[in-house]
Parts: structure tokens; C-alpha cells; sequence
């Protein structure tokens, strides 16, 4: 799930600036589970924007924002109310707000700052453990990512700052390798460690990702 | 093309006993005290290192850094870290370290981007240390990492960190063996205070066939101790040495004295030593002299 957060409301304000009515779009999904976007927050917001002197002309929770056609087909329902707003504001990830913005040319203010794919823990507790890296090494590191887990990323191992299996940057953190090394000598197979780990292959990234499923 | 050679590299292969000691590069284009601090050492150590914007605090280019001190006639050994540069920078770096002259290089993963002046730049570590040394092994043999080949292959003497009192220590030694494998030829290690573990380490190195550097720090007050195992990773001084300075009438010169006492401690495990002088240069050449005295 993508791990948002809602930005202050001083800065949405100020970049709503002189926009007096506005549309609100949130999303039932992520941005619900992370209490960013979800029906309660997006009421909260509207409590908010007519606090500041503002109109809200209506409100929407799509179902997955990320989903550009439905984003599309569910405000075509709210035309009236969209058309009536100077700006729409997303309280969805940063997928979410450019379905919105995809599909309207009104101004479209992002109301979140998406951080991350994360797990979730427990209720409101989210954790990074991928890190879309394109090419997974999973199978090799006992199931647990270095690249996500280590704050550098290092493939090979862990760095000079390791010390009592404890994190350079964070003596409360659990070194990623560490972890690693803790589940390998439990399972009694540390062969994987052994074998040197080439530099990742960035290409298989390309900026802006695209996926077309074979039809 | 450049021929270099390293003396670093031939005492260690002539098994003489070797000193290297850490100047930091200057912030700003005033190289006057780094080089007179430099000049002050050449003769008492066999290379000096230079380092790579240290703790992630921006300095000048240690490849600058490390010219100029061969230009002055004394040995650098650079380090370059994978923090600031991804592999186009680092095999462009290392090209023009040895058209500079640059033999001896420290390849390094480098203190995380948290520690240092600049929070909020974007870390690379495109590669790791292995990565690097093996992108150096590579560069030697001829060729870029994209297979293309070089018009004048570089002639590195390359080396590695070590962590010889890090926990869990069998885990340190799995990335230590890469590191060999990879090309490194001596061990670099951060400060020591436990004289055992690094006999421990010795033994466990042995059959890797590198050399040992020990790293010897010199501590000023209780204070500075503190305060390095607060802010320095990897580096943890003991609480006794910590209560040492803490009683001493002149700090300072106990921490000359716990300095020599440690680098007499580790000298017979060790092919040399790394003194790290934390800003007291001038203390160094007494550091020397008790290691002088020392049969290993």
C-alpha cells in the first residue's frame, strides 16, 4: 500500500490561495488505511476550508484513485459540482492527485506527500519493506531486503558502522544484515552469503516505469 | 600514461613495519594549513590518507587534495567513497587519480548522508565497497564496467576498511572475504581499543592474505570520547578509557599516553598502523617513537 501523509493545513491553504471554492477528492483505499484521505479526513478538510472562509462545492471518495478511468467516470458524475470549484484538492497519493489531474483542467492541489510502499504493522503503523527495486533478491537474503532495510542499500554486506548487530544511524535499529545473518544461521544455510553481489541494474527501472500486459 | 609507484605498497611487500595518518582536506580553497600539517608528517609516516568528505561533512575533492600532496612530494592514499558517486563518477574519479600519479587507494562505502552538513542531499551508493573494489579490479585489467576498453589502464594499490571489534563478528568476516576476493591487499581498520579482539581478527584475517593497518585514534578528553561514540559510527571508546581521561591532571597527554599504549599493544598483529590524530598532528611523531621502540 502507498504510505501518505496529509501536508499542514497552512500550506494547503496557501496554495489554494485565492481559489475560493473547491471540489475535494479522497480515496477509499491507501490514503483511507493511512487517515489521510479517507471519509473521516476528508470531512475534517471540508470543516477546515469553510473555517477558512472558503465554499466546498462537494466531495468524492473514489474507489482507488490510482484508477484513471474510474477517477474519470466518477467525476463526469459530480460535473456540476466540479465545475462549479476554482480548484480541485486530492487527498490521495501522488497516483491518485494525477488521475485528478488527468481528467480535469481545473487546478488540482495536492493535499499529501506520498512517502512509500509500505506493510502495515498493526492499525497506523506502516513499515517500508520494499523498495520497487525492479529486480528482486529476496530468495538470496533470507527473505529480508537490503535495499529497503540497510540505509545505503549495500548488497554485499554490512558497513563499518555496524556494531552489536545495531544500525550506524539509528542505534535502535536492527542492522538489515544482520537480520539477515540471524535468519541464515537459524535455517543453518549461510551459502548465499558467500557469493558477491554485482552492482544492481538500474535499467531495469526506467523513469517513468510502464507496464503493457500482453493482449 | 603516469607510472606511479607506492612505497606504501613496498615496505608492507617487504614486510617492514608501516605508519599512515589521516589529514583531513580543508572547507574552502585554502590548502595552507593541510599542506603544511602534511608536511609535517612526511617523514615520519609512509602515506598519508585523504579523506573523502569525512562524516559526510562537504570538503574540498580529496583527488585535489591528494595531488596536491604529491606534488609536495608525499605519498597520499585517497579515499573515495560509493556515498557522493554513482559508477560513471567513481571509474572517472579513479582514471584521474592515476593520471595524477594516485597509487594507493582506500575503497569505501562511506558514513551515511545523516552524519554530516548536507541532511538533506540525496545518498548514491549506486555501488558498495565490494562493487568498488571489484570496479577498480576491473578498471586495472583494462576495461570500464560497461566492458569498453581503456586507453591506458590505471595501476592501483588498493585496500579496504575493517571493523575488527564490530558485532557479530563472523558476519563482518563474510563481507571481509569478498573484500579480498575483490582485490584488496590490506585492511584499513577503525580505531582499536581492544588489543584481543584485534588478535582475534588477525588470526581470522590470516588466511586471506592481507595486510593489517590498525587504526589508533588519539583522544584528547573524557568529553571527545563521548562525544566520538555519540557522532562517529563504528567507533565506540570503553568506558575505562573513557574513566581514565576522565581522572587524568592532563588529559591530553593521557591520551597520548593510552594512544602509544594501544599502538605497542597491536603492533605484534598487525603490518602496520593507522594513526588517527583527530586534529593533534603534532603528537604523532611521539606515537611514533614508542612504536619505534616496540620489537614486533
Amino acid at each position: 500500500m502507498i504510505i501518505s501523509q496529509q501536508k499542514p493545513l497552512e500550506t494547503i491553504l496557501s496554495t489554494l490561495g485565492e481559489n475560493r471554492s473547491v471540489f475535494i477528492v479522497g480515496c477509499a483505499k491507501c490514503a483511507t488505511v493511512c487517515k489521510a484521505g479517507g471519509e473521516e479526513e476528508v470531512w475534517q478538510m471540508q470543516e477546515a476550508l469553510i473555517a477558512s472562509g472558503r465554499e466546498v462545492t462537494g466531495s468524492i471518495i473514489i474507489d482507488e484513485a490510482c484508477h484513471m478511468l474510474r477517477v474519470s467516470r466518477d467525476l463526469r458524475g459530480k460535473q456540476q459540482m466540479v465545475d462549479a470549484a476554482d480548484a480541485l484538492l486530492v487527498m490521495a497519493c501522488g497516483a491518485g492527485i494525477q488521475s485528478v489531474s488527468a481528467a480535469v483542467q481545473k487546478k488540482t492541489v495536492a493535499a499529501l506527500d506520498s512517502m512509500f510502499l509500505g506493510n502495515i504493522r498493526r492499525f497506523g503503523q506502516f513499515e517500508q519493506k520494499c523498495s520497487l527495486c525492479g529486480e528482486c533478491i529476496l530468495s538470496a537474503t533470507a527473505g529480508i531486503c537490503p535495499v529497503t532495510a540497510c540505509p545505503k542499500g549495500l548488497l554485499n554486506g554490512p558497513c563499518g558502522g555496524m556494531d552489536e548487530g545495531r544500525c550506524e544511524t539509528d542505534s535502535e535499529a536492527e542492522c538489515a544484515w544482520a537480520q539477515i545473518y540471524a535468519k541464515m544461521t537459524e535455517s543453518g544455510n549461510c551459502s548465499t552469503l558467500t557469493a558477491t553481489v554485482p552492482p544492481k541494474n538500474y535499467a531495469k527501472i526506467p523513469k517513468p516505469g510502464k507496464l503493457n500486459l500482453p493482449k | 600514461m603516469t607510472v606511479s609507484s607506492s612505497n606504501l605498497q613496498s615496505k608492507l611487500s617487504r614486510g617492514e613495519f608501516v605508519i599512515t595518518a589521516e589529514v583531513c582536506p580543508p572547507k574552502g580553497c585554502d590548502t595552507a594549513l593541510f599542506l603544511q600539517q602534511s608536511r609535517a608528517l612526511s617523514g615520519l609516516v609512509d602515506a598519508i590518507n585523504v579523506t573523502d568528505n569525512q562524516g559526510a561533512n562537504m570538503r574540498i575533492s580529496p583527488v585535489a587534495a591528494a595531488c596536491l600532496l604529491l606534488r609536495e612530494g608525499v605519498e597520499p592514499l585517497l579515499q573515495l567513497t560509493c556515498r557522493d558517486r554513482n559508477r560513471l563518477a567513481l571509474q572517472s574519479e579513479l582514471l584521474g587519480a592515476a593520471a595524477l600519479g594516485i597509487t594507493n587507494i582506500l575503497a569505501l562505502s562511506g558514513d551515511h548522508i545523516c552524519f554530516g552538513d548536507h541532511k538533506e542531499a540525496k545518498a548514491v551508493f549506486d555501488l558498495d565497497s565490494v562493487q568498488l573494489l571489484e570496479a577498480i579490479q576491473c578498471l586495472e585489467s583494462g576495461f570500464d564496467l560497461s566492458g569498453k576498453s581503456l586507453d591506458g589502464p590505471p595501476r592501483f594499490f588498493t585496500g579496504a576498511a575493517a571493523a575488527p571489534e564490530a558485532e557479530p563478528f563472523e558476519l563482518t568476516l563474510f563481507k571481509l572475504r569478498k573484500k579480498a576476493a575483490a582485490g584488496a591487499r590490506f585492511f584499513q581498520t577503525q580505531a582499536i581499543f581492544h588489543p584481543d579482539r584485534l588478535e582475534r581478527f588477525s588470526n581470522a584475517i590470516q588466511p586471506l592474505g592481507v595486510k593489517l593497518i590498525t587504526g589508533i585514534i588519539l583522544l584528547k578528553s573524557a568529553g571527545m570520547a563521548r562525544f566520538i561514540n555519540k557522532n562517529i559510527p563504528g567507533l565506540r571508546v570503553p568506558d575505562e578509557l573513557i574513566v581514565e581521561l576522565e581522572n587524568a591532571v592532563n588529559p591530553a597527554e593521557t591520551g597520548v599516553e593510552i594512544a602509544c599504549r594501544l599502538a605497542r599493544a597491536v603492533k605484534p598483529f598487525s603490518h602496520g598502523v593507522h594513526i588517527m590524530a583527530m586534529g593533534r598532528e603534532e603528537a604523532i611523531p611521539e606515537i611514533v617513537r614508542a612504536l619505534i621502540k616496540t620489537e614486533r
